[in-house]
């Protein structure tokens, strides 16, 4: 988030602040381990992601945001494993003695949630200083904020959380059936060809249903639809480019904050372009 | 396809880790497909879903560690959400990795990794990557 995704980070932070809300930086964060270890007898796994939890804790906070989908994935699986399975609870708390105890008392929630649990799509509307008229966006929520089942944000079947966000900030969502498709993920250091598959199914449909642009959460999934987008366009001539927002530089730019903030320039596919084209940006 | 059974062919302790390791009931499945209908990879690989639940509880361990499926899995939980009897598959998929992985075989080496696509990728790829395919 800090090096390679700080145009997810930096409009989500500043755009809470002007929404009322000053979110506060764990103090000696560690890595959550990125993908929640499945495997019955690995607790060696949950470690990291509880450690987190525990930071949490110790500040006598209740709740942690998380920006990222990986990391709200993870932390979140591995706080209902210590909330639900008191044998698992009782070995890690017993590994990590030099921490606090642990169970499972912190909520964890992703950014998301927090702009339609606590500020809800009513008061965020009526702060948009600058609605994204005419901006034909398609919300593309991957795995992590929907799957499993017990840590979804939303239906997993239907999800509507993208689309009342980007209703709210004034634009035009467009559904498509792959919205909740696999990227590809990790398969990206080891398939990559067939990442750029993925991608092919996914921005094409995204396109035929009418999309100028594709609206993400995850730094995993930009990576790859990014690449994915690359190796396309050297393929195949017909292939049309397709730019792709984080929410959160939309969010930024429809509350009306300097859109450098937002860094655009890290953006795949030139959004700048289609924001000027829609009088979005000077 | 076609496999033989004999049993010479079963592997009862590779079925009995498999289920240790995931924490499934593997009789759980009833082959419906859904697995194999909803995996947004399954046309990338050589066995389905719903075929490497069938190999696996047979106790086919060759058929399964000659096949490619749980390596271009991507863990999306597809499958899990979409199982009308419940059986979690990425459990299964990530014991069958576990397997291999902590014999002290690879599924890549981190070395082959050009050193700009190891500047270039965000972190949650290398982390979740090296992760699921080495021990």
């Amino acid at each position: 988030m800090k090096t390679k995704a700080r145009n997810l980070e930096e409009p989500g932070i500043a755009s809470l602040e002007v929404l009322g809300f000053k979110l506060e930086e764990i103090p000696r964060w560690n890595c959550c381990g990125a993908v929640y270890s499945l495997a019955e007898d690995d607790l060696i796994h949950q470690v990291a992601p509880i450690r987190n939890l525990i930071r949490v804790k110790e500040q006598g906070k209740d709740k942690l945001a998380t920006l990222c989908a990986f990391c709200f994935n993870t932390l979140k699986r591995a706080n209902l494993l210590v909330r639900e399975n008191a044998e698992k609870r009782n070995t890690l708390n017993s590994f990590m003695d030099e921490e606090i105890d642990y169970g499972g008392e912190v909520k964890v929630v992703h950014f998301l949630e927090v702009l339609r649990d606590e500020i809800g799509w009513e008061v965020l509307a009526q702060k948009v200083k600058l609605p994204l008229r005419e901006l034909k966006v398609a919300p593309y929520y991957g795995c992590t904020l929907l799957r499993p089942r017990e840590i979804a944000i939303d239906s997993v079947e239907n999800p509507t959380i993208l689309r009342e966000f980007l209703e709210a900030l004034g634009a035009s969502p467009i559904d498509f059936p792959e919205s909740t498709r696999c990227c590809g993920s990790y398969q990206i250091i080891s398939n990559p060809d067939d990442i750029s598959e993925y991608a092919r199914d996914i921005l094409n449909s995204a396109l035929s249903h009418g999309a100028e642009a594709l609206v993400l959460t995850c730094p995993l999934c930009d990576y790859n639809l990014g690449q994915g987008q690359k190796k396309l366009i050297k393929k195949h001539n017909e292939f049309k480019e397709m730019p792709l927002f984080y929410f959160t530089q939309l969010l930024a730019l429809a509350l009306g904050l300097d859109s450098r903030i937002c860094h655009f320039e890290l953006n795949y596919g030139s959004p700048e372009l289609l924001l000027r084209e829609k009088n979005l940006l000077s | 396809m076609s496999v033989t059974i004999s049993p010479k062919r079963l592997r009862r302790e590779f079925v009995r880790k498999v289920k240790e390791l995931s924490g499934q009931n593997l009789q759980l499945c009833y082959q419906c497909g859904m697995c194999s209908g909803n995996c947004p990879a399954a046309s990338n690989m050589d066995l389905s879903p719903r075929q490497i639940i069938e190999l696996t509880r047979l106790g086919l361990e060759e058929e399964i560690a000659n096949s490619k499926t749980v390596w271009i899995c991507a863990s999306c939980f597809a499958c899990t959400v979409n199982c009308p009897r419940g059986f979690d598959l990425s459990k299964m998929m990530e014991a069958i990795r576990l397997l291999t992985l902590r014999k002290n075989i690879d599924y890549i080496r981190p070395e082959d990794i050009s050193p700009q696509e190891r500047c270039e990728l965000p972190q949650i790829a290398m982390v979740s990557g090296l992760r699921k395919f080495t021990g």
